[in-house]
């Protein structure tokens, strides 16, 4: 039987890589391989999922050094011969295992205002946004993020300065300052600015390479760098 | 400091760096030519001296220098070394003054 030599992270800050042998399948994912761990080797071993189609973002996880969504990467896209090393997300303390703790990751999403903050009321009628508005269209570039953390795994500047928002929250904030229903313009773009915000950013491009949505979170954070220095400029920050 | 601080800063260095694409290319056009003509520095001092929109290049470029190297060195302390308190901001308020005035004695000295 061809046997897959998988490498995974056990422990939480300190732990060390344990091998674990599991019989390679067709079309088999990385989740696939941390299931079969989990279920017919090793019951103890903690990791994260729930759609397994790439839709609610939990399985991330780094995959031979690279941050990836695992219930979509294919084990023959990244195994290096038979061997592959899965470690937990980057940038986020481990719990246990392939767990991380994504509190920060979603906190800095609020810190950067990533709330709709409605201009209407229930009263009022539906907004009509032309689907073909630049707002509209910089929004829709935004809006499929799955919050799974790889941008923020992937980051440089969120490993040298810990206060930084990070790509995926700096996107959200992004969508919203295009979003026309929204009246908090103005706050969020005062939240998003300074050394733990866009201005941060080193456009070294790691969060659009890696986004396995194919966001780019950089022409965001390039969009409120513009936004906010129009808005410093017009007294409005 | 404060998030229009920051913005202010980002936006001085912004355009501080555009200034210094121009500046830059013209004193390396320069460069080559003193050098491709196998210019001497007495031949160097004579085209400088007494040259008002020489020095008022210079001092441009001077000044472009000084407000963007230090902000760039100051988010370098801030990533590599963890410097983040006011203190750098002093420092780099003096690293300012010192590129300024150094720049400027330079650009001065070739002018009288």
């Amino acid at each position: 039987m061809n046997l897959l030599q998988v490498s995974v992270w056990r422990g939480a800050a300190s732990g060390g890589y344990r091998t674990y042998e599991v019989p390679r399948q067709e079309s088999q994912s990385v989740l696939d391989v941390v299931t079969y761990i989990q279920r017919s080797i090793d019951p103890t071993l903690a990791y994260r999922f729930a759609c397994r189609v790439g839709m609610c973002g939990a399985c991330a996880m780094t995959v031979n050094g690279v941050a990836r969504w695992t219930c979509r990467t294919h084990v023959t896209k990244v195994a290096k011969g038979n061997a592959i090393q899965i470690a937990p997300l980057a940038n986020l303390p481990v719990v246990k295992d392939l767990v991380t703790d994504m509190r920060e990751f979603f906190d800095k999403w609020a810190r950067a205002r990533g709330q709709f903050v409605p201009s209407a009321t229930r009263k009022d009628d539906f907004a009509r946004v032309a689907s073909d508005s630049p707002g509209r269209v910089a929004a829709n570039a935004g809006i499929e993020c799955i919050g799974c953390g790889v941008c923020y795994a992937s980051c440089d500047v969120v490993s040298w300065n810990p206060d930084y928002l990070g790509p995926a929250a700096l996107n959200r904030a992004w969508t919203l300052v295009n979003d026309v229903r929204d009246r908090a313009r103005r706050e969020r773009l005062a939240a998003v600015a300074g050394d733990a915000g866009c201005h941060a950013c080193h456009t070294h491009l790691d969060c659009s390479e890696r986004c396995p949505k194919s966001i780019a979170p950089t022409a965001a954070i390039a969009g409120l760098k513009r936004a906010v220095a129009l808005a410093a400029w017009k007294g409005e920050l | 400091m404060g998030a229009k601080s920051e913005t202010w800063l980002w936006i001085a260095q912004r355009a501080s760096a555009a200034l210094l694409a121009l500046c830059v290319l013209v004193h390396l056009l320069t460069i080559i030519y003193a050098v491709r003509h196998g210019l001497s520095g007495a031949a160097i001092l004579e085209r400088t001296r007494g040259n008002a929109a020489g020095l008022a290049f210079y001092s441009l470029y001077v000044l472009a220098i000084a407000v963007h190297a230090p902000i760039g060195l100051r988010t370098l302390c801030q990533e590599w070394l963890g410097w983040r308190n006011a203190s750098l901001n002093w420092f780099m308020a003096a690293v300012a003054v010192a590129l300024f005035a150094f720049g400027l004695r330079a650009a001065w000295a070739v002018f009288v």
